[in-house]
């Protein structure tokens, strides 16, 4: 651009803005709505597909089940939670899924409080030390957290394990161990944004510090952790190498879904219209999670950053 | 009930001095306001008899204890913050009932005294709210009530009025002041508006840089304050300050600024004597300042009115006299437009005299003022 003005320079800008409010909206939602619609078909395809038989999806496009003759089926559903055992990794899942998200939230949220309102020597090393952790890649703490696993034994009463690999409970700690230091960091900000004259205010009414945890802090920062219960729900539900590496052969019947629909296919390919039915089994879960908590997500996210 | 007394009290952050040797005894049942510019140390005060920040050197007693060491829960104190510090996920009733629980009151006198202090604050209707559910005013007055209920032995209050409107501070400053008179128990309040602590204390602190300046009743400050930071800092608009060189006359010494001359004041003959050539501040309130001709116990000076600012009532005057700034408060009738040439009558009674060093009003009693 020159800084030489012309007539037409500076009538140009004028002219734009007296195109009508509405347009412009307009505009808005059509470029939106063409983003989700391409952002949406491989996954709506992949869910017409789920219906089909094997046949039909070798011989055409998902598309055309959209048109007569229908040739949709509950078959390969039936299959999947049947024969090929998917409803048990489901529970699996479950059962892997529900502690991975309750123990390191539960344990952040009483780090994050300490980091944020109580005096400590140490504190900020301390926290510089856990938030350093998150460039730690977890692939380097396999071999030495198997090592680990295999040398504990637990014979208690019912209770007899020579191993910890495989079991449940190795998953549970793995998970927390990764999960922590992304769930203190994100906890403390949010904490640490929190009026300092409330807990001023509690000491003074004769609030401990766990009274304050407990009865201000904790309920406080709700936004905050149901924005990480999702973070945390999603990476624990979807995560097949944590589970492969703990869980793996060691003890099948313990396998998760994502080793369960990943063993679906055979070797030589086979079984591969089963995916869809299986892949939308898995997806189904934590789209419920995500859509009773989003409302916390959107504002959990700039709560944790910003100032709550 | 209880006095609060601070000997020696010192409060370091670091190398920085907030609070130094702050003596002041509080008396019980007393309404003490603790007023002064921004970072003057009062509420780092507050804040050491609330028990939140420690005590660098010195005793902090509350009645007869010492409680320098003492938790803040175990002071028999209650603190109203500037921002309400509500709990908000809870509703005005547990806001109010929070503090009792926690010390194991029966219910039924959780209740019944969570009653009572909605009642003497109109919250009655607001007890199943939330915070977010409530006007400035009226979170103002859960804060209170919060405090209230507790039956402390002292208040402490904490510029409670900052973050409310024009209007509903006037009439809450009203409210805190019947609620004093109601329950008799000491409150300590902290304000940056001389408005406030002169309206609402019993006796106020006046706090500058640290040090304690003055402590009196708001006649006393008005009327004899101890150095020129008080007498600039009490009173709206502030006092006017003229600088001034003694000067023999022939019927005696007299105050010379320009143009404008003064007698020394009766009350200050003695102790300025002959000293001609000697430097001191006059100082001369707005509001004691007349237009008209001077009589023999009164001096004149011409001023001439720059800026008219009228009030209704009254008129503000911003004039030039004796080459300075001077701010006058004049009856309305007199409708004074600027540019207009005026007689100013100054009566020598009302005249205070300052030390341009010290700054300390000549003749005032020292007891109170800390070592400048």
């Amino acid at each position: 651009m020159t800084a030489v003005a012309r007539p037409g320079a500076i009538a140009a800008p004028v002219a734009t803005s007296r195109i009508p409010r509405g347009f412009g909206r307009i505009g808005v939602h059509a470029g939106v709505i063409i983003l989700m619609a391409i952002w949406l078909i491989p996954t709506i395809g992949l869910l017409v597909n789920s219906f089909r038989s094997e046949q039909d999806v070798s011989a055409s496009g998902w598309w055309s089940a959209l048109f007569p003759p229908w040739n949709l089926s509950l078959d390969n559903y039936a299959s999947v939670l049947g024969e090929q055992g998917i409803g048990d990794a489901f529970v699996n899942s479950l059962f892997i899924t529900i502690p991975s998200v309750i123990i390191p939230i539960l344990v952040a949220a009483f780090a994050a409080y300490a980091f944020s309102w109580m005096s400590f020597p140490g504190r900020n090393l301390l926290f510089v030390a856990v938030v350093g952790l998150l460039v730690v890649p977890l692939q380097t703490t396999f071999i030495p957290i198997l090592k680990l696993y295999a040398g504990i034994s637990i014979h208690f009463g019912p209770v007899n394990i020579d191993t910890l690999n495989g079991e449940f409970l190795a998953v549970w700690l793995a998970h927390t161990g990764y999960g922590l230091p992304f769930a203190i960091y994100l906890l403390r900000n949010f904490m640490g944004g929190l009026p300092k004259e409330v807990f001023e205010s509690a000491a003074i009414d004769g609030a401990s510090p766990v009274v304050a945890f407990l009865r201000l802090a904790l309920p406080m920062s709700v936004p905050a952790i149901a924005a990480l219960v999702i973070f945390q729900f999603l990476f624990v539900w979807n995560d097949l190498l944590v589970a492969l590496v703990y869980i793996g052969s060691t003890n099948a019947a313990n396998s998760p879904l994502t080793i369960s629909i990943a063993n679906l296919v055979t070797s030589l390919g086979g079984n591969w219209q089963l995916l869809g039915a299986a892949a939308f089994m898995s997806m189904a879960l934590p789209l419920l999670v995500f859509a009773s908590l989003q409302r916390y997500f959107v504002r959990g996210i700039t709560g944790g950053a910003v100032k709550g | 009930m209880a006095t609060v007394t601070f000997e020696h009290v010192t409060k370091k952050y670091g190398d920085v001095l907030a609070v130094n040797d702050l003596n002041l005894e509080i008396r019980d049942g007393e309404f003490m306001v603790l007023v002064g510019p921004s970072g003057c140390g009062k509420t780092t005060s507050l804040r050491m008899i609330a028990g939140l920040e420690e005590i660098s050197d010195g005793t902090l007693r509350i009645g007869d204890r010492v409680v320098n060491d003492v938790a803040p829960k175990d002071r028999d104190i209650a603190m109203v913050f500037q921002s309400y510090a509500l709990y908000p996920h809870m509703t005005v009733r547990d806001n109010l009932a929070f503090g009792l629980k926690l010390r194991k009151v029966p219910k039924a006198d959780i209740e019944k005294r969570v009653q009572e202090a909605a009642g003497i604050l109109d919250l009655g209707r607001l007890l199943a709210r939330k915070p977010k559910e409530l006007s400035g005013g009226q979170r103002q007055r859960v804060a209170l009530g919060r405090a209230i209920v507790r039956e402390p032995a002292v208040f402490l209050m904490d510029e409670p009025l900052s973050n409310l409107d024009a209007k509903l501070r006037v009439q809450t400053r009203a409210e805190i002041a019947r609620l004093h008179q109601r329950l008799k128990t000491t409150i300590v309040y902290v304000t940056h508006d001389q408005v406030e602590a002169m309206t609402m204390g019993t006796r106020i602190a006046v706090m500058s840089e640290g040090l304690l300046q003055q402590v009196g009743t708001p006649q006393e400050l008005y009327d004899m304050p101890v150095n020129r930071f008080v007498a600039g800092f009490i009173g709206s608009p502030a006092m006017n300050f003229l600088d001034v060189t003694v000067t023999s006359g022939p019927d005696g010494p007299t105050l010379v600024a320009n143009d404008v001359t003064i007698p020394v004041p009766p009350r200050f003959r003695q102790m300025v004597g002959d000293a001609a050539g000697r430097h001191y501040i006059a100082g001369i309130r707005p509001e004691h300042l007349d237009i008209g001709q001077a009589t023999s116990d009164d001096a004149s000076m011409t001023a001439t009115a720059d800026v008219v600012e009228y009030l209704g009532n009254e008129e503000l005057l911003h004039l030039t006299a004796a080459g300075q700034d001077i701010v006058a408060i004049v009856d309305a009738e007199n409708r004074v437009t600027p540019g207009d040439k005026l007689s100013m009558v100054i009566p020598l009674d009302k005249v205070q005299l300052f030390d341009p060093e010290s700054g300390l009003q000549l003749g005032a009693q020292r007891t109170a003022v800390a070592a400048a």
